[in-house]
């Protein structure tokens, strides 16, 4: 795999990762509880993740000891919270390889991030620009464009999903012209786990002059991604699924690229000169982050990037890709399950979905969870792709740095109880 | 009765038995699933066309993407005859199957009377004394597991589409369970 032009590096080595995961279950509460009588086993890590008892600390001690509105006042505590949501700014900087912190801006979650390119950066398109997404996005990086072509008559158009679950980048080729203003795509699919070459098709994308949108949802937590090697002019991504708080997303970019983004949201923090019929905008990154953010959630998330940095995000991929190996070759061995996405594990992230010919995915989540089990049945907030595969729903397992094989070994013999439950 | 196995690792591993009988945690998963829920889900009734279709409506549920489809034939104030297809999970092909064997020949006020009393059992609310249920009495425990009450629903939303559109001459929509109120 030409791992330079990809811009999310698959890491090296095939074994599991160098660390062990069911030691690092000690340090998330959670996961020490029970479900219907049994361990929790959680693989929907895709939807969001656990918390390591070090976040849940860190948004206790923000409360108990420091909380105060940011960046407005001068006594100490209010001096603490403004140091706390910077560090947090200046940590998701250096996590995904961006120089300068004012190029971090702080959103509620990935989809507002989405959001606030769409009609910040979108505002200055209109009709006979077009917008180039892809068949596999999640709806956070679907219906903000939609919205964008409803409400400025932009054309919109979408990158082929083919058989093996992958982008057609041929015909993503001939879909790009001089006409293509933004090219939105996802670093790894939420349904197929595929990891798209994120580096090539915005290499195409530059070519034309398009600015490339990239949803970083699913990658950031599972990969090591690099904002200058993926190629993205923005990148889109959540805390909740990097083993962080809710409620805390980011939206990083060149700051050129940012500086042309106008604010979408008026009001506090966001201005630096207010008359009564006229206001001037304040600088990145406050421009775009109008009121009281979430201050406490953000100030937590720093404590999850050090579990993440600490194991090493090659070392990460490494266990996903080592984990992701292990359930397809399991899954084989049941027979008749549909899998989706492309089976090479070079070419997925650590998520599987998969159908049963005979049972639904909701009476299959169904019996696992009554083992305990916790996977996604429904169509993953991507009915589009759900229509190309022809299947109304599926059943995920996503996987986090605290899964193991016994976590697959469960999953597996959860099936084989439902088959026997239904009869089938 | 467990199965055993052996992975791929060489560790062994026991079939888990989800019935409740076996001392698994099956008893809340026993209840949503009562036996007479999975034969009508293994062997579902109403299936059959209809000779003739007076009125039809498709649902859809948007959490799941299930959708079936009902058709009606209608003489007079009776509901002569109902088909029910598509594609859903157990709960919503029992509870279609149900459907089917319980309205077929029923008059119109008491198709909409067991509409209603199946409506107040999926929700916790007592059934009007009138109103008997029969098979659908098995689908009571689904009102535990308040996401697949709209897996319940999703056939009787329908059928209420597709009366209401032959009682007032109009095309049925597309009825969806995100109309029940949670």
């Amino acid at each position: 795999m030409a791992e330079g032009c990809t811009g999310v590096q698959a890491g090296t080595g095939a074994g599991a990762g160098g660390f062990d995961a069911r030691a690092l279950r000690e340090r998330f509460p959670i996961l020490g509880r029970m479900v219907n009588g049994h361990r929790l086993v959680y693989l929907d890590n895709a939807a969001t993740t656990q918390k390591p008892a070090a976040v849940l600390e860190a948004l206790e001690r923000f409360y108990r000891l420091s909380n105060a509105n940011v960046h407005r006042g001068v006594h100490t505590l209010a001096e603490e919270a403004t140091s706390a949501y910077e560090a947090c700014r200046r940590r998701v900087a250096r996590f995904v390889g961006a120089a300068d912190p004012r190029q971090v801006v702080i959103t509620r979650n990935a989809t507002e991030a989405l959001n606030l390119v769409a009609r910040g950066w979108g505002s200055r398109l209109g009709p006979g620009d077009e917008v180039l997404v892809t068949e596999m996005e999640h709806h956070s990086n679907l219906v903000p464009w939609i919205m964008l072509a409803r409400e400025r008559g932009v054309t919109l158009r979408h990158v082929p999903v083919t058989e093996s679950g992958e982008l057609d980048l041929a015909a993503c080729g001939r879909l790009l012209g001089p006409r293509t203003r933004i090219v939105a795509v996802a670093a790894m699919s939420n349904v197929l786990g595929t990891i798209n070459p994120l580096s090539e098709i915005a290499e195409m994308a530059r070519r034309v002059g398009a600015v490339v949108v990239v949803d970083g949802a699913q990658a950031v937590p599972h990969l090591p991604l690099d904002l200058a090697a993926t190629g993205a002019d923005f990148l889109a991504f959540s805390a909740h699924k990097a083993y962080g708080p809710t409620g805390v997303g980011f939206l990083v970019g060149g700051l050129e690229r940012l500086e042309e983004v106008e604010p979408v949201w008026g009001g506090g923090e966001m201005i630096r000169e207010v008359h009564l019929d006229r206001a001037t905008w304040n600088d990145l990154p406050h421009r775009l982050e109008a009121g009281t953010p979430n201050i406490a959630d953000a100030a937590a998330f720093p404590a999850a990037l050090d579990v993440l940095e600490e194991l090493g995000m090659d070392e990460v991929r490494a266990h996903e890709r080592a984990l992701v190996t292990y359930t397809l070759e399991r899954l084989a061995s049941l027979g008749a399950l549909r899998i989706h996405g492309p089976l090479d594990p070079e070419r997925r992230g650590g998520l599987v979905s998969f159908s049963d010919p005979d049972i639904h995915p909701h009476d299959l989540a169904q019996v696992l969870d009554s083992l305990g089990i916790a996977v996604r049945a429904g169509h993953h907030c991507a009915q589009p792709l759900m229509r190309r595969l022809g299947e109304p729903a599926t059943v995920r397992a996503s996987f986090g740095v605290y899964n193991d094989r016994d976590d697959v070994d469960a999953l597996v013999d959860g099936l084989r109880a439902a088959r026997r439950y239904f009869g089938s | 009765m467990s199965g055993e196995n052996t992975g791929p690792s060489g560790a062994r591993s026991v079939v888990p038995d989800v019935r409740s009988s076996a001392g698994g945690a099956g008893e809340p998963l026993d209840e949503l699933y009562r036996e007479v829920v999975l034969d009508h889900h293994r062997r579902p009734r109403g299936r059959e066309p209809l000779a003739r279709v007076d009125a039809s409506a498709r649902g859809f549920n948007p959490v799941c993407g299930d959708e079936v489809e009902v058709r009606v034939a209608v003489e007079g104030e009776r509901l002569a005859g109902v088909q029910v297809t598509g594609r859903g999970c157990a709960i919503c092909t029992a509870s279609g199957s149900m459907l089917a064997e319980a309205t077929a020949g029923l008059g119109m006020p008491a198709v909409h009377r067991l509409a209603e009393g199946f409506r107040d059992v999926l929700h916790g609310r007592a059934v009007p004394p009138d109103v008997d249920l029969g098979d659908l009495e098995a689908l009571r425990g689904v009102a535990r597991f308040a996401v697949r009450v709209k897996c319940a629903m999703l056939p009787w939303v329908t059928l209420e589409d597709a009366l209401r559109s032959h009682a007032t001459g109009t095309a049925a929509g597309v009825a969806s369970t995100e109309e029940e109120a949670p």
